[in-house]
């Protein structure tokens, strides 16, 4: 207990002290951010106005002992640096920076009574550390929020089943497919199927970067199954890459009808359902 | 319960009713290679629309019904699969490879009238 107290007590000298220095010791932070290139998406004002803030929420932390503002006010600044492209890395450093240049300035202040530092710095390193923790941990979070909610963005994005022509239609597929979408496409397809009588469908996957073994075999199964259907299904714009993969994997796409691009599938679509497109007259 | 089996021209159609046994199913097959022949019928359509599950007997049998029709000489079309029953079956590994599918009785008279032509 007497030892809690003690630590307590020297936490409260720490305060006091960093207090007093705190234009100094601010000024000597921001310029070694700027020193080590951190924070280069912001300006210098936006950064010493930042600094101030987490410098004080830094003093009040070690002064409380707790860290709820902190974490608060981390979360905060994250919803708002993460957007500009701050990295991690970079934030992390500068509370670790700031950390240092604290330790330095007690460093200089207690250099004559050696055990009093070392005291201090038994008080002063945990908080720090759990300080640093908590700014990180809350920046990490704050990401990992920001991504999810761009995932359920991407997933809410529903693919439409677009009617070209009678008994034809499209289905344009853009971006990631997991298992869950690719699941939601196949139903949407099969019901859009039903409702227009479609007897051709072109799938165009060339909004589509990359494709694994579980996506290609779910493809083959929504050809399948729209071929219950009695549909017939062609596939454009498969990508080099994915034929290379696809390839490599060895997913079975003989049952599969490919095309180069849109235009031929929808050409060779209309083929099939006994359409021929003509001019009007000579282009001029 | 047994499956109904309607002449319509040279088109024999049975139609599901309910879901069925096997016994039942294999008494359709029994039941449809007699009549495509005794009718001298040029196509078969099998209407599924009123199944809501299609197991591996009954699609192992559909597909037999449809290679069997095809050695006495007729089509076969296996029409009305609900969506959900196609993605369940793909998902069993049960596409009815080789069989001609069409999404209702409409589309599968059709078929088979596409086929006759070329046929011709």
């Amino acid at each position: 207990m007497a030892k809690r107290d003690e630590s307590s007590e020297l936490l409260r000298e720490l305060v006091a002290h960093l207090r007093q220095n705190r234009t100094q010791l601010r000024e000597e932070w921001v310029g070694r951010i700027s020193e080590t290139r951190l924070l280069t998406a912001m300006t210098k004002e936006e950064i010493f106005a930042e600094a101030t803030s987490v410098y004080d929420s830094y003093v009040e932390a070690l002064e409380t002992e707790t860290f709820e503002a902190l974490q608060a006010y981390a979360r905060n600044l994250s919803e708002r640096i993460i957007p500009r492209g701050v990295e991690t890395h970079e934030v992390v450093g500068i509370v670790l920076l700031l950390r240092d240049v604290l330790a330095r300035s007690l460093f200089a202040k207690y250099q004559t009574d050696f055990k009093k530092l070392n005291r201090i710095l038994d008080a002063y390193e945990p908080a720090a550390n759990r300080i640093a923790n908590t700014v990180a941990v809350g920046f990490v979070q704050e990401r990992e929020r920001v991504i999810r909610q761009q995932q359920e963005a991407i997933r809410e994005l529903s693919t439409p089943v677009l009617q070209v022509r009678e008994r034809l239609l499209i289905l344009p597929i853009i971006g990631v497919i997991d298992p869950q979408r690719a699941r939601q496409l196949t139903e949407q397809l099969l019901r859009g199927i039903r409702t227009n009588r479609a007897k051709v469908v072109v799938i165009d996957i060339t909004g589509v970067a990359a494709m694994d073994v579980t996506v290609a075999n779910h493809l083959v199964q929504t050809v399948e199954a729209s071929r219950l259907l009695g549909a017939t299904v062609i596939v454009t714009g498969l990508s080099p890459e994915i034929a290379q993969t696809l390839v490599t994997i060895g997913v079975d796409l003989g049952k599969m009808n490919t095309v180069g691009d849109l235009q031929g599938g929808i050409e060779q679509a209309e083929r099939l359902l006994g359409y021929k497109v003509a001019a009007l007259a000579e282009p001029s | 319960m047994e499956v109904p089996i309607l002449k319509q021209g040279a088109v024999l159609i049975a139609t599901f009713q309910a879901a069925l046994s096997d016994a039942d199913l294999n008494q359709l097959r029994s039941a449809l290679i007699q009549q495509v022949v005794r009718f001298r019928s040029r196509g078969v359509i099998v209407d599924v629309t009123a199944m809501d599950v299609m197991d591996s007997f009954a699609s192992r049998t559909l597909r037999e019904i449809a290679h069997m029709i095809r050695l006495r000489g007729a089509e076969t079309v296996i029409v009305g699969i609900q969506p959900e029953v196609a993605f369940a079956m793909v998902q069993l590994g049960l596409t009815l490879e080789g069989v001609a599918t069409a999404l209702d009785l409409e589309e599968g008279l059709a078929y088979l009238n596409e086929k006759f032509k070329t046929m011709k």
